[in-house]
């Protein structure tokens, strides 16, 4: 037990931190691990998303005029690939809700052990899930006839955006997974936001097909601002306005939910 | 670890929490000798939970002190962790790692290395008759195999004060005797144990001393022999199969005990203490009901449990209490725990 003494009176922060790294990665292995058991996440995670690409490139997509080179596939993809971003979110509320009820998160507070590890286990292997996710439904999108066109910088960085956006979804989940702590709730209510701010967005339709009322929010709400800069980095047009408002609403997102999800885990009980 | 190792292993003094409005501890004193147990018994909502958390460092007091092996647990907390071990009211296994990676994952939290972890997983899988089952996920456990490796998990970083929240709430009989094996052997091993129930014979089979918590407050306190002799003397108990005559069974009988017969309206049980009259009193409670033309079956003399020892200073039976649970949002009331079942079990 020397190593968990060194914990508590570490002199210096490097060690400190090194064990908080430590103890996070333990935790990211722990929450991958129990992701590949279950069949339903692996359903959820990458199935779903596919069933959505197909369903709207081939049901919907034939009555949804848009605008763009290459058609409704390049128009839906960036719109997809930022849908299930913020869709991941799910499974990070639900398991740290799951996770308090059970009294998991009980346990690992009253061990010596960093506390912030529980909570940055949970992004980091969320995160890594939702990347996997991203990627395949790329993949997806490349066999029914989605291009990128901008470069190989630009589809990097619109997959980096897309990422950084599932994550400050996922910290918003935290928050009220924690803070609802009840899982069934959490299914039931948790998340029920994420539809109106996903399909009242760009994501999926033009803004202007919309009726006027509904546009007024569509065109000044975060996931327009981050899918249309995914768009313009994807398959062209115009980017630095709407990536500067982009990274405004996830610095906002990060500012205000970090001490949030950090003081629900704390309080958690 | 610690200096001054002759001293309590858990002293708390005047230790006070609300939850809003509700007083889950009232001004809370205890002191627990290295090396026993403690058994802290009370019906839900009393504020054993509470006291745990707090001296688990999950919760902050409102008010008193507490110290776990002479470390603060509001200032200390963190040298606290690392002495303790916490098994609360449900199994908190990752249910879909194996007996094996729980323990694993558990040891790597207590910064074993990988070979330390793995060792002392299998120590632990062998010690709690886990091992064939150390390679499947732990949702295939029955609940008594869960409740083990939760246990398990709670010893991974070999603590010096245990905690022990309900450990056989919800398990079948068989199970609860195989915990309470358990327990005992951790206990003879040298392990301060405070361990919280609803089930009055668990804190008679397994504790030193017995504190008894009702509405935040502990209201007695000794060795269970003690608080037996409170009662001073023999328990009349009969069941009366026809409850609507359980009124006359009770006029019947209420000269020839001592203080207030007691009822179970669900199970038609009527009890009432009779001191050290026993023979005569059974003789005159015969008669009485025989005159007063009211049927029973089982009718008996018996030694004082410690349901009676509960009745005797609270006035009410364990699980009859309705006080508010005092958890937060109720959200562990749902752990496993439901408050309509029956907890207390024929003695």
């Amino acid at each position: 037990m020397t190593a968990v003494a060194a914990l508590e009176t570490a002199p210096n922060l490097a060690l400190r931190a090194r064990w908080t790294t430590i103890d996070t990665l333990t935790i990211t292995r722990r929450n991958l691990l129990v992701w590949m058991r279950v069949p339903a996440y692996i359903v959820f995670t990458v199935i779903q998303p596919v069933m959505f690409v197909l369903m709207f490139r081939y049901v919907f997509g034939g009555a949804i005029p848009v605008n763009v080179p290459g058609g409704y596939v390049n128009y839906l993809m960036p719109g997809i690939i930022g849908q299930t971003a913020a869709f991941a979110s799910f499974g990070t509320a639900i398991a740290l809700a799951q996770e308090l009820q059970k009294g998991v998160i009980d346990r690992l507070r009253s061990m010596p052990m960093a506390r912030s590890a529980v909570l940055a286990g949970r992004l980091v292997a969320d995160t890594v899930r939702m990347f996997l996710t991203i990627m395949i439904i790329v993949g997806v999108g490349y066999a029914v006839g989605f291009r990128f066109t901008q470069g190989v910088v630009a589809a990097i960085a619109m997959i980096l955006l897309a990422t950084v956006f599932g994550l400050a979804i996922c910290l918003i989940a935290a928050y009220t997974g924690l803070a609802i702590g009840d899982e069934e709730s959490v299914q039931a209510f948790g998340l029920i936001w994420l539809f109106p701010i996903t399909f009242v967005s760009s994501a999926f339709v033009p803004i202007r097909s919309m009726p006027g009322w509904l546009q007024a929010f569509a065109n000044n709400q975060p996931v327009t601002y981050v899918i249309d800069t995914m768009r313009a980095l994807a398959i062209g047009g115009p980017v630095q306005a709407n990536l500067l408002k982009s990274i405004a609403c996830l610095a906002g997102i990060f500012i205000v939910f970090m001490p949030l999800a950090v003081r629900a885990y704390k309080r958690a009980a | 670890m610690s200096e001054g190792s002759s001293g309590p292993a858990i002293v708390v003094e005047g230790l006070t929490k609300s939850f809003g409005d509700v007083r889950a501890l009232r001004g809370i004193d205890l002191s627990v000798p290295r090396g026993t147990v403690l058994g802290v018994l009370g019906p839900n909502g009393a504020g054993k939970t509470t006291a745990v958390r707090i001296l688990t460092t999950l919760l902050r007091p409102d008010g008193g002190r507490a110290t776990v092996e002479d470390y603060d647990v509001v200032r200390d907390a963190a040298a606290v962790r690392r002495v303790i071990g916490l098994s609360g009211q449900s199994a908190a296994i990752q249910e879909e790692l194996t007996g094996k990676e729980n323990l694993e994952l558990i040891g790597r939290l207590y910064h074993l290395s990988w070979p330390a972890a793995r060792t002392r997983a299998a120590e632990l899988l062998e010690q709690f008759d886990l091992v064939d089952a150390a390679d499947r996920p732990s949702k295939n456990f029955s609940g008594g195999m869960q409740r083990r490796l939760d246990l398990a998990a709670s010893l991974v970083g070999r603590p010096k004060v245990l905690f022990l929240d309900e450990p056989t709430t919800g398990l079948d009989p068989r199970s609860r005797l195989g915990m309470w094996d358990v327990i005992r052997s951790l206990a003879a091993g040298g392990t301060t144990i405070l361990l919280t129930t609803q089930y009055l014979d668990e804190a008679d089979e397994l504790a030193d001393t017995i504190v008894v918590f009702d509405h935040g407050q502990v209201i007695a306190q000794g060795t269970a022999e003690e608080l037996k002799g409170r009662i001073g003397g023999d328990v009349l108990e009969f069941v009366v199969p026809d409850r609507s005559r359980i009124t006359d069974a009770v006029a019947a009988i209420k000269q020839i005990g001592e203080g207030e017969p007691h009822v179970d309206s669900d199970t038609g049980v009527v009890s009432v203490g009779v001191g050290g009259r026993g023979s005569d009193a059974l003789i005159e409670a015969v008669r009485g009901l025989d005159v007063a033309d009211v049927a029973t079956h089982g009718l008996a003399l018996r030694r004082p449990s410690l349901d009676d020892v509960f009745l005797a200073i609270t006035g009410h039976a364990a699980e009859e209490d309705g006080a508010p649970s005092g958890k937060r949002r109720g959200r562990r009331g749902r752990r496993g725990t439901n408050p309509d079942s029956p907890k207390r079990r024929a003695s």
